[in-house]
């Protein structure tokens, strides 16, 4: 572990993995506190109506329920990215997940119980539960103020459709149906609120965004931001539901208010399913077309978003539609428009990938269309159109480093591997372990395919605020532990053990003697957050600074105690050294003691503050380099469709991602199989069925995440760009594992049976029905 | 209504008074403090709860603890003993098997009961063993890997 540059692409177990195993770990359901009460929620028994009485009365007198809370309660002030949300709903419930009533009790059966004892008197007012319905004329308004019902619209061109058209051999067509999507983190939603003594509020939280919180919050609560501390518990899970503010964490605080106690609201996995944002449906309508070399022409693709009764950050997943459709594969002529519109749906938010799974699909199952009506191959097709290294798309994204083209040769490469070794070996033995698949004819009615799908994603921060920045502090004590204190937060995908790292890779020491602090808004400096893959690179860099000019102090004492220069030295081995004659050397604990311990004596601690050189996208035209890098990758998914049934056994997925450089190979391997589960299931199984507002699957039993006896086998490939501006070169990873796998298996399908599903998942059902109707169509 | 039960957890005899509608989840976690067995659904779907209940894996949440009497129930904090960790968990962790971690009791519990009952399990045994255990962080390709390096080991 001690050799230069050993630590950089060193397969590092998790920092707190052993903490996690044996059951140590203190997640937010784990925290006690003394005196802690449990807080409840009471939801609307309506998708859309006027809340006329709410009578508390019967509730609060049940033993063991110290307070019932309702609108009263609320601040008075509007929260969310919309403005358009508050703690408990008082006069309009918008959807079937609004908050009505909160209950305070000594345990949560007393609170449910009490949840059962609240009247509320409704008045049913029209509801709306589709965006085609919703911009109807003489459709409900969900938010009377706003005037509409179309919360937002995005356009967003370059080039001249009209020229594209004309240029195009070929042109395909198709309309997509996107379906709801759960995070499904395996803890559900949990915070715990805590007013001190002088009314300063700290909140146990699974946020991915702590210090946004805190101002999110101190909106919410009408309180000032420095009066609000958060403290991260171990996390369960985010994959984009901590991105935002929702209604239960200014609730939990007015309860905890309310009770002098702290207070723990904890979600049902029923509540989870119900209640948090989800991915928004979407139905899109998509024309593209390529000339008659096989060079892409055009793409125009005009999307309906339903982002349900309150606007979240579903609202702005178009940003990540027009990434896609108008830079993955070199496209001169885009034009893209997205209406999202107000329902009395569920609220919808961010879920990994950000609109990317969505809009990958889509350009995906065009570009296989494409290389169709040409006659072309279609890897070939897409290395034809694959983005270069070192070009600016019309869109404005400065790409630096891509190895799109290396990820592309790598999973077709791994397709002819597997075609030559029969294919129906272990591998395939091993999908879905036997359980389905036709009952006669034995295989014959089995049909073996295999499909391609590429993927951009963001891969050097996304700047969606004002700051894209982290912080970090670095500190050598005098025993020559290192402590790292970063703003970003760790959510399972490993960032401790990525900038423990870098930290001790810059100061040449052994891993085990870096800590990672990354807990407290007290404590750690600024960061925007745990989003859109950013963290290996921000917080990375960040990290990277503040371990530089620590070890810059460092060389300094050195310098003068070797009685050398500090360019001339090196860390190394727990040892500074001088470079040239490496037999001069210090420990490096013991330079430290001797900067402390003397006359006008320092401390070494280091900081470091990133924000990437880039740009807020153009209000208007959609257009700017928002990362600092971009990250690429290539999947092939080899299927096998049973004719008989529709059923869709995907055998084996192939996954190449372009991540500049793997500072961890295990947990960039770990995101890609990760990714690979999510993709899996919004090809196939995933689908949170909504009817007349309703969650009607609000269980793992009827809401399928892929099993470990599901999953085919993962095959990750790692291609290294060296990305100029990441921390040793590394780009992010965090989300491209499962964004182009829906396109991929899609593709596959109709390379089995000549069919295009164009609508997620691809359930057997439909499946069927499409190679039905295939038929039909080609035996009158 | 309550009732009396004496059940043992990891090697030590409790005496509970508990109510009889209360899961031996519940009881783990708040009577016991043994917050390390997770739960995930509530409803037996999801396999975070897993412990050995004499000897056989079973979701907490679906036992009613009254129903434990004279039992024998091991959790996750009852296999790392004085700080080192069980094969398994050492498996875990040195195979990057590990994200957020709140499914990784229950993986444990199952793949130890697993290879207790068949040492030499195939990649399919490992497979439809920890079926009943959701995991939504690492696509199960690590954890498979781990459970397997044991067999490897036996």
């Amino acid at each position: 572990m001690n050799q230069r540059g050993s630590l950089i692409g060193a397969r590092v177990p998790k920092r707190d993995a052993p903490q996690k195993a044996s059951g140590r770990a203190v997640y937010g359901h784990d925290v006690r506190l003394p005196g802690m009460l449990h807080g409840r929620i009471l939801y609307s028994k309506h998708p859309h109506a006027r809340v006329l009485a709410v009578d508390t009365s019967r509730a609060e007198r049940l033993p063991g329920v110290k307070w019932v809370l309702t609108s009263a309660d609320n601040p008075g002030t509007r929260f969310g990215y919309g403005k358009d949300n508050i703690p408990f709903k008082g006069e309009v419930v918008r959807s079937l997940r609004d908050e009505v009533a909160g209950v305070v009790a000594i345990d949560e059966d007393a609170a449910e119980e009490a949840l059962e004892l609240i009247r509320v008197e409704y008045e049913p007012l029209p509801p709306v539960f589709s965006a085609q319905a919703a911009l109807a004329e003489g459709a409900p308004l969900l938010h009377p103020e706003h005037g509409s019902n179309l919360f937002q619209g995005f356009h967003y061109e370059h080039g001249d459709l009209g020229r594209g058209e004309s240029d195009s051999a070929v042109v395909v067509e198709n309309q997509f149906r996107l379906p709801y999507v759960s995070h499904a983190c395996m803890e559900t939603s949990v915070i715990v609120a805590n007013f001190e003594p002088g009314g300063r509020l700290t909140l146990w939280s699974t946020t991915q965004i702590p210090f946004l919180l805190q101002r999110d919050l101190a909106e919410a609560l009408d309180m000032d931001g420095r009066d609000i501390r958060i403290l991260q518990t171990a996390i369960g899970g985010a994959f984009g539901r901590g991105l935002d503010i929702y209604p239960f964490e200014p609730i939990a605080a007015l309860m905890a208010r309310k009770a002098g106690a702290p207070v723990r609201l904890s979600f049902s996995r029923r509540e989870e399913f119900q209640a948090t944002p989800v991915r928004q449906p979407a139905e899109v309508v998509l024309r593209a077309g390529a000339d008659k070399h096989g060079r892409l022409t055009f793409r125009d693709v005009s999307a309906l978003l339903d982002i349900g009764a309150y606007v979240s950050w579903g609202t702005v997943t178009p940003l990540v539609f027009i990434e896609t459709t108008a830079s993955l594969y070199q496209v001169p002529h885009v034009r893209f428009q997205a209406d999202c519109v107000y329902t009395n749906n569920p609220i919808t938010g961010a879920v990994r990938g950000y609109g990317n799974p969505q809009s990958t699909f889509y350009v995906e199952t065009a570009m296989d269309r494409l290389a169709e009506a040409l006659g072309m191959d279609p890897v070939e097709f897409r290395l034809l159109n694959a983005n270069q290294p070192n070009t600016v798309t019309p869109q404005g994204l400065v790409i630096t480093s891509c190895g799109l083209k290396e990820c592309l040769e790598a999973v077709a490469a791994a397709a002819d591997q597997g075609s030559a070794a029969g294919g129906q070996g272990a591998d395939a033995a091993l999908g879905w372990a036997g359980a389905v698949g036709s009952t006669r004819g034995g295989d014959t009615t089995r049909r073996r395919g295999i499909g391609f799908a590429s993927t951009l994603n963001v891969g050097g921060g996304a700047r969606i605020y004002r700051s894209d920045g982290c912080g970090a502090i670095v500190k050598v004590d005098d025993f020559g532990h290192v402590c790292l204190v970063t703003g970003s937060t760790e959510i399972g995908q490993g960032s401790e053990t990525v900038l423990a790292q870098i930290v001790a890779e810059t100061l040449g020491v052994d891993i085990a003697a870096v800590s990672v602090e990354n807990s407290d808004t007290d404590t750690k400096p600024w960061d925007v957050g745990v989003h859109a893959s950013r963290t290996t690179f921000i917080a990375g860099n960040a990290a990277h600074l503040a371990a530089l000019e620590a070890r810059a102090k460092i060389f300094e004492t050195a310098a003068e105690l070797l009685q050398t220069d500090p360019e001339q030295l090196e860390a190394h081995a727990g040892q500074v050294r001088v470079k040239r004659d490496p037999s001069r050397a210090m420990p490096l604990d013991q330079v430290v003691r001797r900067r402390h311990f003397r006359e006008g004596g320092q401390m070494v601690i280091g900081e470091g503050w990133y924000d990437p050189p880039t740009k807020l996208v153009d209000k208007a035209t959609y257009k700017g380099n928002i990362s600092a890098a971009y990250g690429f990758g290539a999947q092939m998914a080899d299927v096998e469709v049973d004719v008989d049934t529709g059923v869709v056994r995907v055998l084996r997925l192939v996954c190449a991602n372009d991540v500049g450089r793997a500072i961890n190979p295990m947990a960039v391997e770990g995101q890609i199989e990760g990714g690979a589960q999510m993709g899996l299931g919004y090809a196939l199984t995933e689908e949170l069925l909504v009817s007349q507002g309703r969650v009607l699957n609000p269980d793992f039993l009827d809401y399928r995440l892929f099993t470990a006896a599901d999953m085919p086998r993962i095959q990750t490939i790692i291609v290294e760009s060296e990305d100029p501006g990441g921390p040793f070169g590394a780009k992010g990873v965090g989300e491209m594992g499962g964004t182009p796998t829906a396109a991929a298996i899609a593709n596959a399908v109709f390379d089995a049976v000549g069919v295009r599903i164009t609508e997620l998942p691809m359930t057997p059902e439909r499946v069927l029905a499409a190679i039905e109707a295939g038929e039909r169509r080609t035996r009158p | 209504m309550k009732t009396l039960v004496s059940l043992t957890v990891n090697g030590v005899a409790h005496e509970l008074y508990v109510d009889t509608r209360r899961s031996l989840l519940d009881v783990l976690r708040s009577d016991l403090g043994l917050t390390g067995t997770h739960r995930g659904c509530d409803s037996g779907d999801c396999g975070a709860c897993t412990v050995l209940r004499n000897g056989l894996p079973v979701t907490a949440c679906l036992a009613l603890a009254a129903d434990c009497g004279g039992d024998e129930v091991l959790t996750i904090e009852g296999l790392a003993v004085g700080g080192s960790l069980d094969p398994v968990q050492q498996a875990l962790v040195e195979k990057g098997a590990i994200q957020c971690g709140f499914c990784t009791p229950g993986v444990v519990m199952n793949a130890v009961a697993l290879l207790r009952e068949n040492p030499r399990p195939s990649e399919l045994e490992v497979r439809q063993a920890l079926a009943g255990n959701l995991c939504r962080c690492t696509g199960y390709v690590k954890i498979v890997e781990a459970v397997l390096s044991l067999q490897e080991a036996a």
